[in-house]
């Protein structure tokens, strides 16, 4: 397809290490020969060298974190399936959905043998016997690409039977989904590959590493996640621990949407490139647009309690964005300048999350819905000062207690560290809440404006024009 | 109306056998459905319980949980404009009017002559090329009102047809694992044994 390749301009910029991205300067990167001529299956070739228990060693000292929301190492997950239970499957999450995420589809579409790859050796290495690569539906390209990418290693003996020759043999099958975020989550995604409504499953019990796709133990890993694996494999954890820090080694993938000069895909050092770093270097984003200021950002991905600029210095470091009141989640900024109009920008966010509740616990089903309403009558100027209350005792329904939320020097606000406690099955309903309580707790005075003064400003002001 | 061709049901077949479990094979199956009519029919659901062992009601129940299956004729391109936070922060409500206006439908509707559907979508992971939109699942990026014209131009002349296929298709590009290079799929009960590669030796 024509056009796609000038896109997610910010993704070669600068001179950082790539250990995912490496590829994205070819315009056949998603070829095999291309593949191939860029140390392609090698790092297969080194771990069908050694016994599968030592590959899993090696990412295990690696650490090489989830990267898709939850930051949890593989190694150690695949390390939870139970002794002596077979067969064990991996489930491949590429089902990116999460407001503001943008970065697997481009590893799909971009370097899918990679992905590949990576699928093989977690199989290899946790005993998986299987492998579904779970798609987002509307991603025709990535499906396309990741489609041509099988058969040709099909075909050329990479996947499939007796693999490179060896005693290794495992099929990739390319599922695809129909368009539901919630089958994002682990246990959904499980239901849904089993050919049934997407709805998570309660855990406990069903943890997928124990009680997965068909009851079986089943290991569910993020695109970028698997992605890294190729790398790591060829250099060792040695080398991938070099980069970044001790708890946070490697890079991550991170797009930056919204008011800054260059919106992109960037390939950032884990654990030491801070947000500040992303939103004004010149390699990265370049400042806000307009030379505008920043009014606030939100750090990871939609689900996250947003940050404004005594933040920015924050590195991307998990427990140091926790401890200020949010998560680096899935690698989603988005970024609001002054002139955004907050409340109806938190409204696009929980229309979301109210629009994909599946509906099975009460506290997001109805608290989700109820929550749009509220704040939909707020912002078109149709509010009360009640409402505002109505906001958070609803929000407190679904997330009993405080919520996270980041300090303020200017309000003399402290933060309120993540995570939170919940009433619901998965994080959805939660996530409904959470741009409605940062809106409320940082810019309390823009949603009391709209009750006094009965604005009427439309939908269309959130990001007015400067 | 209509149940899958033959061609079709040799394809199901190739795809439930990938599957441990042959219902695992009902959203690809369902998409095949939709990529024959348009739309899935009731009878393309009968057929697809009747392929991978599930009642109608059952295969009605997991595919209306999925917002990409339609029941009824849509228009030849589906339209899907993104209005998710990062797109909003980009003037995709203005864009949204400005289609409404130019195809003269409200968002979740079909123009008379069939040719367009209109419909708001959520978050389309392009959210740094925003405001975005899809055609049919191919994307287009940091669409101006001009660029959305010309869009809708050169989908009523013709002029996309190789690129953009009609409703129904979203992959033109299918796996086909070779019957002698696949491993095959097995129901989960019939193996116990650790794979034969966890042996504690390297597999080369
Ligand atoms: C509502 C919800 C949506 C999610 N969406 C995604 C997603 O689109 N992609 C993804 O990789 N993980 C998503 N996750 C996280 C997965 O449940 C799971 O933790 C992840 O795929 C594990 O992979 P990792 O350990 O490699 O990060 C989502 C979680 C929740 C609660
Ligand atoms: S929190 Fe919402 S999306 Fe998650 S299981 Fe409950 S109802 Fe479904
Ligand atoms: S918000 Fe529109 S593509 Fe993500």
């Amino acid at each position: 397809m024509s056009g796609t390749y000038a896109h997610a301009p910010g993704f070669i910029a600068g001179d950082r290490p790539k250990i995912v991205t490496s590829r994205f300067e070819y315009e056949d990167s998603f070829t095999l020969q291309r593949y191939l001529a860029t140390d392609g299956y090698q790092g297969l070739r080194a771990a069908l060298g050694r016994a599968a228990n030592e590959v899993h060693d090696e990412v295990k000292s690696a650490t090489v974190l989830g990267r898709g929301g939850a930051g949890f190492p593989a190694g150690t997950k695949w390390g939870l399936t139970p002794q002596g239970v077979y067969p064990r499957y991996l489930v491949v999450n590429g089902d990116e959905s999460e407001p503001g995420t943008y970065k697997d589809r481009l590893l799909m579409e971009r370097d899918p043998h990679q992905l590949i790859e990576g699928c093989l050796i977690a199989c290899y290495a946790a005993g998986l016997s299987q492998c579904f690569l779970y798609i987002r539906g509307e991603m025709a390209l990535a499906q396309e690409r990741v489609a041509a990418a099988l058969n040709d290693a099909y075909a050329a003996g990479y996947v499939g039977k007796n693999i490179l020759g060896s005693k290794f043999s495992v099929d990739i099958v390319l599922h695809w989904g129909a368009g539901a975020y919630v089958v994002g989550e682990e246990t959904a995604l499980i239901e849904s590959l089993e050919g049934n409504r997407g709805m998570p499953r309660l855990k406990p019990p069903y943890f997928p590493a124990a009680i997965g796709l068909y009851g079986q133990p089943t290991i569910v890993n993020n695109v970028e996640t698997l992605a890294n694996l190729p790398w790591l494999m060829l250099n060792g954890a040695e080398a991938y621990t070099a980069i970044g820090t001790k708890t946070s080694p490697g890079t991550r993938m991170v797009a930056v949407s919204g008011h800054v000069n260059r919106p992109g895909v960037y390939e950032i050092i884990n654990g030491l490139t801070t947000f500040r770093d992303l939103l004004y270097k010149e390699e990265f984003c370049g400042g806000i647009r307009n030379g505008n200021q920043l009014k606030a950002f939100v750090p990871g991905g939609g689900s996250a309690p947003w940050f404004t600029e005594d933040q920015l210095d924050i590195p991307f470091e998990g427990p140091q964005a926790g401890a200020a009141g949010s998560m680096l989640g899935s690698g989603a900024v988005m970024v609001m300048d002054e002139t955004t109009d907050i409340p109806a920008a938190a409204l696009t966010l929980t229309r979301f999350y109210a629009h994909e509740s599946c509906g099975k616990c009460t506290p997001c089903r109805e608290g989700g819905t109820w929550l749009e309403r509220i704040l939909s009558r707020v912002v078109d100027g149709k509010g009360t000062m009640a409402d505002l209350d109505q906001l958070i005792e609803v929000g407190t329904s679904i997330c009993p207690g405080d919520f996270p939320h980041a300090s303020n020097a200017k309000l003399g606000i402290s933060a309120v560290p993540f995570p939170y406690k919940m009433n619901t099955i998965c994080f959805v309903g939660p996530s409904a809440y959470a741009p409605v309580n940062s809106a409320l707790v940082l810019f309390r005075e823009e949603f009391e404006a709209k009750i006094v003064k009965r604005n009427t400003i439309p939908v269309t002001a959130v990001g007015a024009a400067s | 109306m209509a149940r899958l061709t033959e061609d079709n049901v040799r394809l199901a077949k190739e795809i439930i056998g990938r599957y441990p479990r042959p219902r695992s094979a009902m959203i690809p199956l369902l998409h095949l459905a939709q990529q024959q009519d348009g739309y899935v029919t009731n009878d393309a659901m009968v057929h697809i319980g009747e392929l991978v062992g599930a009642t109608s009601a059952e295969v009605y129940g997991t595919a209306s949980f999925y917002e990409m299956f339609k029941f009824e004729p849509v228009g030849k391109y589906l339209v899907n404009i993104c209005g998710t936070m990062s797109c909003a922060l980009m003037g995709s409500e203005e864009l949204m009017h400005h289609a409404e206006h130019k195809l003269g439908v409200k968002a979740g509707g079909t123009t008379s002559d069939g040719m367009f559907t209109l419909e708001h979508a959520e978050c389309q992971a392009a959210c740094t090329e925003a405001p975005c939109l899809q055609v049919n699942y191919r994307y287009r990026f940091r669409v101006t009102a001009e660029s959305f014209d010309s869009l809708i131009d050169d989908l009523s002349a013709g002029r996309l047809t190789a690129e953009i296929p009609d409703h129904g298709t979203v992959a033109k590009v299918l796996q086909h694992i070779p019957a002698d290079r696949g491993v095959g799929a097995v129901p989960p009960e019939s193996v116990t044994e650790a794979p034969a590669w966890l042996d504690g030796k390297a597999a080369l």
